[in-house]
């Protein structure tokens, strides 16, 4: 009988199956950080339960560490306890711990990969939605509560209803200025925040069998900002090139072992599915939201939608456009702006340096314009410096930080003012996001840079 | 963490008719930074309940004394966004025992299940009649009964029932949680632990 890759790789981690009831699923791999952990192995500690296999979990801090002055003690007392329990239960229970500091830290999404962590056909999760990311190596990768952090943690498993199952196509190809971050956007704007809701989504077709694998976290990435559990896209040799040789990998005949069993995981010739949509390459272009979720978002030289257009509550969508101070049939063009943010894990990887490189090269920030560039990992700061990008950066005004997660949730002091506005290549445009009362415009890193260095909102493919 | 047992409530409702209701604004992040659960229910909602000087905002609903009870009605599509369970956890902390939407993001929904939060998925039909029930008298009483799986408005005898599997309506009602049912299996898990290459 012909199956999805998606079916491939759950049913193989069910433990146990309760009628009526959800599966018992088997994790192959866990990440932990400092905000979503401390209260799981309290739990933990007060049932008098261990960790039944350390191995199988990384801890990395990320959510609240400083993205300058890193190696100064942490000024906020309770984000330095965090980090401190983080450390403290790591080791304690045999865990392996890339704090601040340590060359390996930096945003798990980013670090898990990049280090081998992750590999095809994995099961994966971590308190944090974004786990989606994974997906990207064909696993089925999604975010958890901390009671199933607990869970985890002593047993290996949750309990997990299957969800149903979703796919994707986007078929031709990509215009220019058009990246990974617009194609997600584009489809959750045809989506809506909750149109996936339920679904595990596989995404294929040749614009994803064309992307690298940075541009395919991207889209994983943002899978659960249309409500789906996470995103997944087959394995192939993209993905295995990427792998091969990363430090946590597997090596010589174990690693070829493996890929001859990746190369099986992929959606058999009339599987089906529950939902099928398909998209065409041609109708994306460069993306940018205007509310106050990532569903709303249009293509940047289109105009902000009639309440009358929307599908959905009219009031909640007067309410959105009120916070942002946008007006119904306000073109995004020329959109003055206070802030740009460059990172997180959505797009704090080499080639969304690159891409910003590519377009403020030779030009100056705008002078009314902070600008944060926070690298996902040390790895990535590595390479910045390493392939000149630094130097083209700072030749254009502007400043590295150092890595985390920084202004995507605005848990440090990278805060976005009250009634700012912030083009930000991260995931979430809600209120207060980035910072109470701040205003984000999400979009890729081309975007984020045209506005960088001209202080409005602009079309990337103008300055190509 | 063990919570009350679930099995009829019968409560006044607080409306919020908005949609997409994201975590954020039930708990911002700058919230998250305890290491123990508790106080959480201070800061539900925080940014639409208080000023930046810490004063209520009036207009906002749970500052609105006409309206109180263990019943908190969203609009669609409820609890979209982050994973973090302290939004779950700031629901429940407040006193809330029950949420009722039309439509529940995916992690809100099994973090409430997993806390003792009911969350009962209404038809859009549905949602209005409860939302038009309160608006006319803030003192009306929803009944949600999880043995029977419906909701009703007593002032209108209104009744839908509602989804919940087997499994989770079994721990509801004892308290128990899913940890109490994978201790008890472990054996089982580490033999098929076991058998994986990786």
């Amino acid at each position: 009988m012909s199956s999805t890759l998606f079916d491939k790789v759950w049913d193989s981690h069910v433990v146990r199956k309760i009628e009526g009831g959800p599966d018992v699923f088997f994790i192959d791999r866990h990440f932990i950080h400092e905000v979503t952990s401390p209260v799981a192995f309290l739990g933990l500690k007060s049932r008098g339960l261990k960790v039944l296999y350390p191995e199988r979990t990384f801890a990395t801090a990320d959510h609240n560490t400083p993205t300058i002055n890193q190696h100064l003690p942490v000024e906020d007392p309770l984000s330095a306890k965090q980090l401190k329990a983080l450390e403290d239960n790591s080791n304690e229970y045999g865990i392996s711990h890339w704090g601040l500091g340590h060359q390996k830290n930096g945003i798990v999404h980013v670090v898990g990969p990049e280090n081998g962590i992750t590999f095809p056909g994995a099961t994966i999760v971590c308190g944090d939605s974004h786990t989606s990311t994974h997906g990207a190596f064909g696993c089925i990768a999604f975010g958890i509560g901390t009671s199933e952090v607990e869970m985890v943690l002593s047993t290996q498993c949750i309990m997990q209803p299957k969800p149903k199952k979703m796919r994707i196509n986007v078929n031709g190809q990509l215009g220019k200025g058009v990246t990974p971050k617009d194609v997600a956007l584009y489809i959750i704007s045809q989506l809506s925040t909750s149109g996936a809701t339920g679904y595990f989504v596989e995404y294929a077709g040749d614009v994803f069998e064309n992307m690298t694998m940075e541009g395919r976290m991207t889209v994983c990435n943002l899978s659960i900002e249309m409500g789906a559990r996470g995103g997944m896209i087959a394995p192939d040799e993209t993905t295995f090139a990427y792998l091969k040789d990363k430090p946590l990998s597997l090596k010589g005949e174990a690693w070829d072992k493996a890929v001859a069993h990746w190369k099986t995981l992929k959606t058999d010739e009339g599987a089906k599915f529950d939902k099928e949509l398909t998209f065409n390459a041609s109708d994306i272009e460069p993306m940018i939201t205007y509310g106050t979720n990532p569903g709303m978002g249009i293509g940047i030289s289109k105009q902000i939608p009639d309440a009358e257009a929307v599908e959905g509550g009219v009031a909640t969508y007067k309410k959105s456009l009120d916070y942002m101070g946008y007006n119904e049939n306000d073109a995004m063009i020329g959109k003055k702006i206070d802030y740009v943010f460059l990172g997180s894990c959505t797009n704090g990887r080499i080639e969304d340096f690159r891409a910003f490189a590519s377009i403020v090269k030779g030009k100056k920030k705008a002078d009314h314009v902070t600008a944060w560039l926070v690298p996902g990992s040390h790895e990535v700061e590595d390479k910045i410096k390493e392939e000149g990008i630094l130097d083209i950066i700072t030749e254009a005004g502007f400043t590295l930080r150092q890595p985390g997660c920084s202004a995507c949730l605005a848990m440090n002091d990278d805060k976005i003012p009250a009634g700012k506005y912030a083009v930000s290549t991260s995931n979430r445009n809600f209120e207060g996001r980035q910072g109470p009362g701040s205003r984000t415009l999400l979009a890729s890193p081309l975007v984020a840079a045209a506005a960088a260095v001209t202080g409005v909102v602009t079309d990337p493919r103008e300055l190509l | 963490m063990a919570y009350d047992k679930f099995n009829i409530l019968t409560s006044t409702a607080v409306p919020l008719p908005l949609e997409n209701v994201d975590t954020d604004q039930i708990i911002p992040a700058r919230f998250l930074k305890a290491t123990k659960r508790e106080g959480f229910g201070d800061n539900l909602f925080r940014d639409w309940r208080y000023n930046n000087d810490g004063s209520p905002k009036e207009s906002f609903v749970l500052n609105n004394p006409i309206y109180s009870g263990k019943i908190l009605v969203g609009g669609k599509n409820f609890g979209s966004g982050s994973s973090r369970e302290h939004a779950a956890w700031a629901v429940y902390d407040y006193g809330f025992r029950c949420v009722v939407s039309s439509f529940f993001a995916d992690i809100f929904r099994n973090n409430c299940l997993n806390v003792g939060v009911l969350p009962v998925q209404v038809s859009p039909e549905f949602s209005e009649k409860i939302f038009t029930a309160i608006y006319d008298d803030p003192n009306t009483e929803i009944e949600v009964h999880l043995p029977n799986q419906t909701i009703t408005i007593k002032s209108t005898g209104a009744q839908e029932s509602f989804e919940i599997n087997s499994y989770k309506k079994e721990n509801m009602l004892n308290g128990f949680d899913d940890i109490d049912y994978l201790q008890n299996i472990k054996g089982e898990i580490e033999s098929f632990a076991n058998d994986l290459l990786l």
